[in-house]
């Protein structure tokens, strides 16, 4: 075992991939002489050459668009977005296309592609370094969407994500990236994409969260248990879809309440879907409403330090819903 | 300057490295048998939409002669078509067979591209490399240039003709890959048949300049401009540029100049935006009277021989159109399952 921090998973997901296998391929903003500009793709360039490490033009839709002819014809491509508050322009390529290449095929054609994108805020970041573009992506049937919180998860669910013969969106929350270090097995391994994880047992509620989200969910949890004596459970999606509905109402069967924590605005988000997903699936388990905390219904989170603070989560907002939650 | 003088100039190949060879009689006649093939079936969709048995048609009328020279100019078994929904000869010319074709139309049971999924002329063949993802313009010119892409990485010799029309080069997607293509000296052709008008949007007004093809300069590759109502002009462009293509010179944008003798599609009405005048003369030239007058000049082609193709295109329609009316609706079960093929089953596939 080694720790690694999650852009180091990120980075040996890839390195491995492509030693792997010859049609393995990233594209992308700034990522060959660069490395890109959170080096996942560090020494790529001397490694892979200049074929299979390709520095594109400033313009995502093609980035996209031409990982998808690519992948269609026989390639397994990785298309990095620098930023996920870039991928607007490349949105029909994705939603409007790679979603669809199997479906409208009957089967016959599919898309082999990976959509690498850092996301999230608490980075000062302002509007354009912060979005949580999750929801979008997940809303759309044909995408896998994954967004893992651990270097181990990471690594395990990239690996996946390249040898999936379907598009994945991968979501790198960019504040993990260098600030959550974890143990990573020297050998190899891969992480199903669709399963969702326990990361703490607890017997008093169940908190569902993924990306940064979990880490804060993990502190609350540990300051509920010590002031409070609270024993919360920790869910973490992992993947965003297809959403693994077994894992968590597993988990309110036992615990019979719920808070779903998410870092994107609260409306038609993940944990809209969560909290239905547990009211048809156990709803007479439930001894308390399921809750939900989220960030604001803002267009996203501003740049001044306080005020980026008011609209991100933290642990102590988290801790704070949590007793309300084990009060109830 | 020629034709070959504007692709050599531009990527440095020997002129005579791209020599086209001249149409056998064979070719000319084939040529010919499959335009008429196309006009047949293309009126005969137009007469299912009007009985209310097509729920919607894009006439290729006007555009065979580009689409059928474009095919010869190409080869079938290793190259790459990434076509859009005005392709109705272009897919008679690749082998597609009227019934199937008619499948399409009519959305029956056994409709080889997306059974019968998508509109006509979308989704993929598997006998030859037909693929039309999308009913959005320009979506298939990336995608184009990731197949070429995909050739060129692994030292495969084919070529992948991105066909778009007028209305789609002003997508930024037509923008991007045109750039990405003429950076990395893509085996892509970009195949522009220009009718002058985006469902109703004149050329003038969706653009400054006169020719799509001008802007080839921009991205670094050859653009020419031919007579896309001559067949055999379009197959030598045609030609020049996949050649050119498959001996690594890279990418040329073709504009075949041609006119679309019906309305955008069978919901739209082009006497509410063209004049009289211009939906008089626009059909003065039709393609498939030029070919005609290549091959009576050429004492291929006599009255006789003329009325024998027409009446076996009709023919072949005629049984095509019972086919096509006496196969199923696909019903939801099954094989058309709705929620098949979503994503690859647990083996991968």
């Amino acid at each position: 075992m080694a720790t690694k921090t999650v852009i180091e998973a990120v980075r040996d997901a890839m390195h491995e991939e492509m030693s792997r296998d010859q049609n393995v391929l990233i594209m992308g903003e700034d990522i060959a002489e660069r490395g890109g500009v959170f080096l996942a793709t560090d020494g790529f360039i001397d490694d892979f050459g200049s074929a299979r490490v390709i520095d594109t033009p400033l313009a995502e839709s093609s980035i996209v668009g031409i990982a998808l002819g690519a992948a269609v014809n026989g390639l397994r491509p990785i298309a990095e977005i620098e930023f996920a508050d870039f991928v607007w322009p490349a949105m029909n390529q994705i939603v409007g296309e790679a979603s669809k290449v199997r479906y409208g095929t009957a089967g016959k054609k599919y898309a082999p592609m990976v959509v690498r994108m850092p996301y999230g805020g608490g980075v000062r970041g302002g509007l354009y370094h912060s979005q949580s573009i999750d929801v979008v992506f997940a809303h759309q049937p044909g995408l896998q969407v994954v967004a893992p919180a651990t270097p181990y998860d990471a690594k395990g669910l990239l690996k996946s994500a390249i040898r999936s013969n379907d598009p994945v969106i991968f979501l790198e929350h960019k504040r993990t990236y260098r600030l959550v270090r974890g143990e990573v097995p020297d050998q190899e391994y891969t992480l199903p994409i669709g399963v969702a994880d326990v990361k703490r047992e607890g017997s008093d509620l169940t908190v569902v969260a993924y990306g940064l989200m979990v880490h804060y969910c993990l502190e609350a949890a540990n300051m509920v248990a010590e002031s409070d004596g609270i024993d919360a459970e920790i869910v973490d999606l992992r993947t965003l879809s297809p959403l693994d509905r077994e894992t968590i109402l597993k988990s309110v069967r036992k615990t019979s309440k719920a808070l779903v924590v998410q870092e994107d605005s609260l409306s038609y988000g993940i944990g809209a879907e969560v909290a239905a997903s547990i009211a048809t699936g156990a709803f007479e388990d439930l001894d308390a409403p399921v809750a939900r905390l989220a960030g604001p219904d803002l267009p996203e989170m501003p740049f001044s330090p306080a005020l980026e603070a008011e609209y991100m989560l933290s642990p102590e907002k988290i801790a704070a819903a949590i007793r309300d939650l084990a009060a109830y | 300057m020629s034709i070959e003088e504007t692709i050599s100039r531009r990527t440095g190949s020997g002129k005579n490295d791209l020599s086209v060879p001249p149409l056998t009689e064979d070719d000319l006649l084939e040529m010919y048998r499959t335009m008429v093939l196309s006009r047949t079936l293309d009126e005969r969709v137009w007469l299912l939409n009007r009985q209310g048995k097509a729920a919607i048609v894009a006439s290729a009328q006007g555009h065979e002669g580009a689409q059928v020279g474009a095919v010869k100019a190409s080869d079938p078994s290793r190259d790459h078509y990434l076509i859009y929904y005005r392709e109705l000869c272009t897919m008679m010319a690749l082998g597609v067979t009227p019934t199937e074709m008619l499948l399409g139309f009519l959305a029956k049971e056994g409709e080889p591209m997306s059974s019968a999924r998508q509109f006509p002329l979308h989704g993929s063949m598997d006998r030859v490399d037909i693929v039309s993802f999308s009913n959005v313009v320009a979506t298939q010119l990336p995608h184009a240039v990731g197949f070429a892409l995909a050739d060129q990485m692994r030292g495969i010799d084919a070529v992948t003709i991105a066909y778009f029309g007028d209305g789609a080069a002003s997508m930024g997607d037509t923008h991007e890959s045109m750039n990405f293509a003429g950076i990395h000296k893509l085996p892509v052709v970009f195949f522009c048949e220009n009718n002058r008008y985006a469902i109703s949007v004149p050329l003038s007004k969706q653009m400054a300049i006169d020719s799509v093809a001008d802007r080839a300069e921009g991205y670094g590759m050859p653009g020419v401009t031919v007579d896309g109502m001559d067949p055999v002009a379009v197959y030598e462009a045609m030609y020049l540029a996949i050649a050119n293509a498959r001996n690594g010179g890279g990418p040329t944008l073709v504009e075949a100049r041609v006119e679309r003798f019906y309305p955008h599609t069978s919901d739209d009405d082009h006497t509410r935006y063209r004049s009289a005048d211009d939906i008089e003369t626009m059909t003065q030239r039709d393609p498939i009277e030029i070919m005609e007058q290549l091959l009576v000049s050429r004492d291929l082609l006599g009255e006789a021989r003329k009325e024998q193709i027409w009446d076996s295109a009709t023919r072949i329609v005629n049984e095509a159109t019972q086919a096509a009316e006496d196969a199923p609706l696909p019903q939801p079960t099954g094989d058309n399952d709705i929620y098949k093929h979503l994503y690859a089953d647990s083996n991968g596939n």
